[in-house]
């Protein structure tokens, strides 16, 4: 049901998605699937939170350095893999 | 539910970030497993019950009240609460607060012994969105279920289950506490699970409220605890468990799925039925006790601010255990456990897998483990009548909980 984690394409977090700050990053709450997340990095956090504006997953870790990029993509793929953002369809391209 | 151990965790993995375990250590900004108990009154009386509930407590959080920290929790993004009791359903006003807590996007996971899953009762939990059922039931068949929960508990359980069933709720969890006398039928509750389209849950027996009388005769033995240890590794992806079982984790090299903490005061907590807030569901007694949902701050204040969830979230010295190469799978187990069992905080667990806690408990009696902070049983004296188990109420809502709202 849930595509592949495609970096090329927009994403944003999901309307049925929650973030509560926390310590450490935020807590993500699917109200759909009743299922919670952790996102450990408060820089996870900004990224999620801004994805919508960026045209492309890969466009929204372009400032972050090297290995934390790669490693932000990984956890972007989770994320999506969860439901916690999803593709952004074309429809409502450039709301955030 | 086991919603922290469960739940993937996503982070970019740089070899900085210290483990999510570690992190929780600190506590939260709202608790995540918030357990609130909406009253003392039951129509059952388990031997085990873990807030020795019975009677209705008369200041119990009127409905305004409970309202007013369901708004609390919704600004708090506490995105979901656990109810129970007592039996939660027979509060006059329960269904007007199911219906709130949902509309407020607060998810309710209610525990019920089935008493109010009438036909047209699961007909309305089928049609709530964000609502989940968790019958309890502590035995496969009637024989072992009622011995703990008394007579007629096990029909009125199956009952409410089939009627759920036959509504198309959904998965909603049969939650059984382990005991020496169940462990044998994990393969039965896991079969009347699959039956009826539910998902199975099993929790630690811990000595709290009456548990405390019947621990020692109850809990599993060394035996069965490996044995549940195997069956969770064997069938656990199906099965809840409250990531209750973490100290078993010192069995084996392959940890138990779950959140491996003692979550007290860090990402766990309680509200009690007249809104005294303990630092875990095991754990009704004042010296974890916390504060008040009444008082300046509300259940806010509490969570945030309270002296003793201060102390709980800083780190802990292993004590006795710090020598034994099995701490970091264990934790040294449940804090609730060792107090009600006289055993000291930073010591083994009584249940440690190796041996250690019963080793270090103080001879029976001497000196007494701390009682149970607070007792709502049902009163009365039991009368010779040649029938041993017969008692007289003193008073009619001694025994029945609808009596008292009449």
């Amino acid at each position: 049901m849930i595509s592949p984690f495609d970096p090329a394409r927009r994403y944003r977090l999901s309307p049925e998605v929650a973030l509560r700050p926390e310590p450490f990053g935020a807590l993500a709450y699917h109200f759909g699937n009743r299922r919670l997340c952790f996102l450990k990095v408060p820089e996870l956090v900004e990224v999620v939170r801004g994805l919508g504006a960026y045209s492309s997953a890969g466009d929204a870790v372009s400032g972050l350095p090297g290995q934390d990029r790669a490693a932000c993509l990984r956890a972007l793929a989770s994320l999506a893999a969860a439901g916690v953002i999803v593709p952004d369809g074309a429809g409502s391209a450039g709301q955030p | 539910m086991t919603p922290a151990g469960r739940a993937p965790a996503a982070g970019p993995a740089t070899g900085r970030i210290p483990p999510l375990v570690e992190q929780f250590k600190g506590g939260l900004a709202a608790p995540i497993c918030l357990t609130w108990e909406w009253t003392y009154a039951c129509n059952l009386s388990c031997v085990h019950c873990l807030s020795s509930s019975g009677r209705r407590d008369p200041l119990e959080l009127s409905t305004a009240e409970i309202m007013a920290v369901v708004d609390e929790l919704a600004a708090m993004q506490v995105f979901y609460v656990n109810v129970g009791g007592g039996e939660p359903t027979v509060r006059p006003d329960f269904w007007e607060l199911l219906d709130y807590t949902v509309a407020h996007r607060v998810g309710v996971k209610f525990s019920t012994n089935g008493l109010r899953i009438d036909r047209p009762g699961a007909r309305r939990l089928a049609g709530m969105g964000y609502v989940d059922v968790q019958i309890s039931l502590d035995g496969a068949n009637q024989e072992v279920n009622d011995a703990i929960r008394g007579p007629g508990s096990f029909d009125m359980a199956l009952r409410a289950m089939h009627n759920l069933a036959e509504a198309g709720f959904g998965e909603f969890k049969i939650s059984v506490v382990l005991t020496r006398h169940n462990v044998s039928q994990l393969d039965d509750f896991a079969a009347l699970a699959d039956r009826l389209g539910a998902i199975l849950r099993i929790t630690r027996l811990r000595p709290s409220g009456r548990g405390a009388d019947v621990w020692d005769r109850l809990h599993p033995t060394a035996e069965q605890q490996r044995e549940v240890y195997s069956w969770l590794l064997e069938r656990g992806e199906r099965v809840l468990t409250g990531d209750s079982f973490f100290h078993l984790n010192a069995l084996g090299a392959t940890p138990l799925p779950g959140l491996n903490l003692c979550g007290a005061g860090r990402v766990v907590c309680l509200i009690d039925p007249v809104g005294d807030v303990y630092a875990c569901p095991f754990a009704i007694h004042e010296a974890f006790l916390a504060g008040n949902v009444r008082s300046p701050g509300g259940f806010g204040g509490v969570w945030r601010d309270s002296p003793l969830f201060t102390r709980l979230r800083m780190p802990a010295a292993g004590g006795a255990c710090n020598s034994c190469p099995a701490f970091g799978a264990c934790q040294g187990g449940c804090m609730a456990a060792k107090f009600f069992t006289g055993l000291p905080l930073d010591g083994p667990d009584p249940e440690c897998v190796r041996g250690h806690g019963l080793a270090s408990r103080p001879p029976a009696g001497r000196p007494k483990p701390p009682r149970p902070g607070k007792d709502h049983s049902h009163r009365g004296r039991p009368v010779a009548l040649g029938m041993p188990s017969r008692r007289i109420p003193a008073k009619l809502c001694d025994s029945s909980p609808l009596a008292a709202d009449r």
